[in-house]
């Protein structure tokens, strides 16, 4: 749907990567080339014009995203570098000041680098214990596993929302209530269901939520930390600068702002705020629901087809998003997504940063199709008659 | 070169690798290889007595185009001592870099002579080759 709104799409691209990043429609990329070319102006400085409109577009943004993901204060709001840094934050900032040796931080093995390393990092400095949550049958993250690997010395559940490779959705609801019963922090990676499912960060009783806007429709460089107020006031900023501080003396002291300025540390990238801006615009206009939808909806069509072909191997056929992980037999994924690409399809060859992931499925690397909502059947068409004729696959890549 | 017997020798050498598995044998060196943007990561183990090469093994998961070059490139390189070695390399990398290179030195590593034409691979073709240099460089150092 809306394929006209996507410029790119007219070169008969064929989109299949939109885990890694999306494509962005007109109305995003418009709306940043209209702050460079009509407004460029710092923003919290000016007394100008210019300054004036670029606060507006650039301030309300955040109450865009507070509505998006069901928050209930702007304040709670901070613009990031994108969903890493996010996470970086929540770990270095918040975390590192309260987690003792012992404490248990529970991640599951499906996790992007992006929520692995961070807490590997912590645990080597002494501050707590990282875990595994075991992954089900169909290496997934349920709820009953989520119990079971409780102890009373858990302290953070730190989890995405959908996962990258398998794209199972997490019932954060349910955890999230776990959470609060057991009086555990709850943080939820984003990056792969902002703009695919509804996030509601007060429902799930989120502690702290991350993730990028590129992922998002939105451009890169630009993602968003959620924090619960009063752990947003607790947490350190790990960047300090202009912007973010009140005042500073030459006896040392100083006076940082309030959140969520205080994390704000420099010139942030403003045209990508105003972007992200338009991007949930665009989606909320949509329905997030609607693309849901049609994503799963287009999954099923395309498991239908893939079971039909022999030499295909499928990783995560039950998932409920529109990710599907898949290999051909005996062809490396590389070489897959190559020869996929004489017929301008686009998709994702490798371990998808989820490296810790091969235990689970045996296999290190696999060929990822991640769906949005301009896909269409049409496109699976190709793409299932492409992997029909990938007997020859070795005559078309080499 | 006749585009189906280039294609021949590299899958020859991609489904049926020479000397694929590690092994368990001390006057080896050993050295990982592996790039993040092309996620061929191999092991590559070569035995050096008296500044000769006497054998190399390797292992790991890699495409087509890196599995089938470390092949060719142990097959090139067993049984040379380690100027020649240096030498190969040099010229092999220079070959997939678009730089002048010594053809008549590369034997059946011809075959990528136009791998520079898909510039994704050519990490994938030099992977090897990266390995071979950092266990030379091991060497000369012990």
């Amino acid at each position: 749907m809306n394929r006209d709104d996507f410029m790119i799409l007219k070169n008969n691209l064929i989109y299949f990567d939109n885990g890694a990043t999306t494509l962005k429609p007109k109305c995003v990329i418009d709306k940043m080339v209209d702050y460079y070319t009509n407004y460029t102006s710092n923003i919290h400085r000016g007394d100008y014009s210019n300054a004036i409109i670029t606060n507006k577009e650039y301030d309300q943004v955040r109450t865009l995203v507070k509505n998006f993901i069901h928050a209930e204060k702007e304040e709670e709001i901070v613009y990031t570098s994108g969903a890493t840094e996010s996470l970086n934050m929540i770990a270095f900032g918040f975390f590192k000041e309260i987690l003792g040796k012992d404490d248990e931080i529970l991640i599951s093995k499906a996790e992007h680098a992006s929520n692995v390393l961070p807490w590997l990092v912590l645990e080597k400095e002494g501050h707590g214990k990282v875990k595994y949550i075991d992954l089900d049958e169909n290496h997934e993250l349920v709820v009953e596993n989520v119990k079971k690997a409780i102890t009373s010395k858990t302290k953070v559940i730190s989890i995405a929302h959908i996962s990258n490779v398998i794209g199972d959705i997490r019932d954060i609801e349910a955890i999230g209530k776990i959470c609060a019963e057991s009086n555990i922090y709850f943080v939820v990676d984003a990056s792969q269901s902002v703009s695919h499912i509804e996030v509601n960060v007060l429902k799930s009783n989120v502690s702290f939520l991350a993730f990028s806007a590129h992922k998002m429709l939105g451009p890169t460089g630009v993602g968003i930390l959620y924090g619960k107020e009063e752990l947003l006031n607790q947490m350190k900023p790990l960047k300090y600068g202009g912007g973010m501080n009140q005042s500073f003396e030459i006896d040392g002291n100083y006076i940082l702002k309030e959140i969520p300025i205080k994390f704000e540390a420099g010139t942030p990238p403003i045209a990508e705020v105003i972007g992200l801006g338009e991007a949930i615009r665009y989606i909320e206009k949509i329905g997030v629901s609607k693309i849901h939808e049609h994503e799963y909806e287009l999954k099923k069509y395309l498991i239908s087809k893939l079971e039909k072909i022999p030499n295909i191997i499928l990783y995560n056929k039950n998932s409920k998003s529109g990710i599907i992980s898949f290999n051909i037999k005996d062809v490396f994924p590389q070489d897959t997504s190559i020869y996929l690409n004489t017929y301008n399809i686009a998709i994702r060859a490798g371990n998808h940063c989820a490296k810790i992931l091969k235990d689970e499925l045996n296999i290190k690397n696999t060929c990822r199709i991640s769906l949005h909502l301009y896909n269409t059947k049409e496109e699976i068409d190709v793409l299932i008659d492409a992997l029909e004729k990938s007997e020859d696959i070795f005559k078309v890549v080499i | 070169m006749d585009k189906e017997i280039r294609r021949e020798i590299i899958l020859d050498n991609y489904q049926n690798p020479i000397n694929r598995g590690l092994v368990d044998d001390d006057s080896y060196i050993l050295k990982n290889t592996n790039n993040e943007s092309c996620i061929d990561n191999i092991d590559m183990m070569m035995k050096i007595e008296n500044d000769i090469v006497k054998n190399i093994v390797f292992d790991g998961e890699a495409c087509a185009i890196c599995t089938s070059a470390t092949s060719v490139l142990i097959k090139t390189l067993i049984g040379k001592n380690i100027k020649e070695v240096e030498n190969i390399i040099r010229n092999y990398q220079n070959m997939i870099n678009e730089k002048p290179y010594d053809k008549d030195l590369l034997g059946q590593l011809n075959v990528y002579d136009e791998i520079y034409m898909q510039p994704n691979r050519k990490t994938c073709a030099l992977l090897p080759s990266n390995a071979v240099i950092n266990i030379i460089k091991e060497y000369n150092e012990k």
